[in-house]
């Protein structure tokens, strides 16, 4: 049983390498796979939400917060270096005092940019955990904490307008590490760079799945107390899955600013971490694949009805939700089991 | 030979006004079977918080000389004080061995953490054996017998390498067949713990306790071998009057 789990496991995880690597960039225009790309990153966001939530079963309503840390963290760095050794960005002689900040000056560095992308969400989610998680906050209480989190960044960000573009954000991006932003084949090499980002992630997440760790936050999810009585302080176990998933979160947020060409924040208040999550809740939290494939499903879902019925997709956004809560509540990624569990029953 | 025993002095717990546990000193050796019997209400389950640090409490409750009232529930636990709860509490999604494979690893490394589990740890296969689960390890725990669900409970106890064994009515809901196999095994592992079992079946408390505390309003009441303590006129008094209250 166990041997033939692994095995689907990895055809699984071969088809959608194989669909992501080699199928899509074969059959899908530029645009689309510019397209796909956006949804990718939205899929890594969701690795990370599969593990917080559908195995630490932390429901993390901000994870636009990690993702925006992210993402103005490689904006910052586009910036700076589309402006030059020791230029300064358009919109701050625009809107600014025109002098480059001295919180801005370290992402000039393609080096302190990169480490600052994984480490930055991760000492801040660090930090709120030991907050959150040793004060023994959960359930209901965390997922309004984390979204309020999530609001107040939003806002935060909009009242920076002289530093960091406020409600504008940052765009206009030029170039990506020495690469013209403008060349188409620059931008399938950013695809593939989210692509294999994605892959590498599902694997981390696979590992720490088989992983004793894994047994153990599932244990923590559901009988947190019991797990005290073992020795363990739950508190840890939840902050390691909290922080990986922030990571997570800040990596896709900065493969999502070269790949869109804008971050602001539209795109890291309320309204886009609950929709991080729907793709989660849809594909199936608990499982490997379902966050990630109902992410990029629901996005993509999104973009084509939009473009036929503008208006139409919000209500079968709620519709498909509705329907996986009422009638699989562990995602659509579960069907599969559910047929095989009631041929055992019968 | 070394041996160890839990000591109680003046434990006192008492909620908004309300004393629950009312300066209970005693003491249990180790190999000791001890059972904790009294009324609905007497605090039993309350002192086993206590000890547990599950609730705050004062006075002194010591194991090996070390203090354990007001420490961290998980420090607790590190220092060998293991318990059961009155429902069963195992992680129902998980299976019989990683059940038991949890509880036998609060000691671990972050490296040995985040890898798989490559083979089965002795302590968890001698376990397995003596709550007689080894044919099930794969079996969720979730779908057990009430009965092997208490038993993974123990096992994992076993596991945790428990020095004090605090069992929370292991018995409750169980067949007869159940409670004499539950009672052996007990009597198995007491041999090298401090074992309390809070319990209300009384033909259970008769075919094993070696000793026997009886609470009443979160004092002791009485204390002695099972017959001492059915002789004493204040338990008769006691469970009497419940009785008659009761009919």
């Amino acid at each position: 049983m166990k041997i033939k789990g692994e095995y689907a496991k990895i055809a699984g995880f071969v088809a959608v390498a194989l669909a992501l690597l080699v199928l899509a960039p074969a059959v899908l225009s530029d645009f689309r796979l510019s397209l796909l790309g956006r949804f990718v990153c939205y899929a890594i966001v969701a690795v990370g939400i599969g593990l917080a939530w559908g195995r630490g079963g932390m429901l993390t309503l901000g994870q636009g917060v990690f993702f925006g840390l992210g993402a103005y963290v490689m904006a910052m760095h586009l910036k700076l270096s589309d402006a030059g050794p020791t230029g300064v960005p358009d919109f701050l002689k625009l809107y600014g005092s025109g002098v480059v900040p001295s919180w801005w000056e370290p992402f000039r560095n393609p080096v302190v940019t990169i480490l600052a992308i994984v480490l930055i969400p991760s000492l801040v989610a660090f930090g709120l955990g030991m907050a959150i998680f040793r004060r023994r906050v959960r359930g209901a209480y965390f997922a309004i904490l984390s979204q309020a989190l999530a609001a107040a960044f939003a806002i935060l960000l909009v009242g920076q307008q002289a530093t960091i573009g406020g409600t504008n954000g940052l765009n206009g991006f030029r170039s990506f590490f020495g690469f013209n932003l403008f060349d188409p084949v620059n931008k399938r090499m950013l695809f593939y760079i989210a692509a294999s980002t994605l892959l590498v992630m599902l694997l981390v997440v696979w590992q720490l799945y088989r992983s004793r760790y894994g047994e153990l936050l599932i244990a923590v999810r559901d009988q947190e107390e019991r797990v005290r009585f073992l020795g363990y302080d739950p508190a840890n176990i939840k902050i390691v899955a909290y922080v990986v998933a922030a990571a997570m979160a800040g990596i896709a947020g900065a493969l999502f600013v070269p790949i869109v060409g804008i971050i602001s924040p539209a795109s890291v208040g309320v309204v886009p971490s609950i929709a991080f999550l729907i793709g989660v809740a849809i594909g199936g939290r608990s499982t490997l694949f379902g966050p990630a494939l109902g992410a990029i499903a629901v996005a993509w879902a999104q973009t084509s009805l939009s473009e036929s019925f503008p208006s139409f997709w919000i209500y079968f956004q709620g519709a498909l939700f509705v329907l996986v809560v009422a009638f699989l509540p562990r995602g659509l990624s579960t069907v599969g089991s559910m047929f095989t569990r009631r041929r055992e029953a019968a | 030979m070394k041996t160890d025993y839990l000591e109680l002095t003046d434990v006192r717990v008492t909620f908004d006004g309300f004393v629950a546990v009312d300066g209970v000193t005693m003491t249990v050796l180790q190999g000791d079977l001890r059972f904790l019997i009294g009324p609905n209400g007497a605090g039993k389950t309350t002192l086993v918080d206590a000890i547990t640090g599950l609730v705050p409490a004062t006075g002194s409750a010591t194991f090996g000389r070390t203090e354990l009232l007001n420490r961290k529930v998980h420090k607790i636990a590190r220092l060998g004080v293991g318990r059961t709860f009155q429902t069963a509490s195992v992680f129902e999604e998980l299976t019989v061995l990683q059940n038991l494979d949890i509880a036998a690893g609060a000691g671990r490394g972050p490296f040995t953490m985040l890898r798989r589990r490559s083979a089965t740890p002795p302590e968890v296969e001698s376990a397995l054996d003596v709550i007689g689960l080894s044919d099930l390890r794969d079996r969720q725990a979730g779908v057990l017998a009430h009965g092997q669900k208490q038993w993974l409970e123990i096992g994992m106890l076993l596991v945790q390498d428990s020095k004090v064994l605090l069992l929370d009515e292991p018995v409750a809901g169980m067949s007869a067949e159940e409670r004499q196999q539950t009672g052996e095994l007990l009597q198995r592992i007491g041999e090298n713990c401090t074992v309390v079992v809070v319990e209300h079946d009384m033909d259970f408390m008769r075919s094993f306790a070696t000793s026997v505390t009886v609470l009443h309003a979160g004092k002791v009441l009485s204390e002695g071998t099972v017959a001492q303590v059915q002789a004493d006129p204040k338990v008769q008094e006691v469970y009497l009057g419940r009785a008659e209250v009761q009919a």
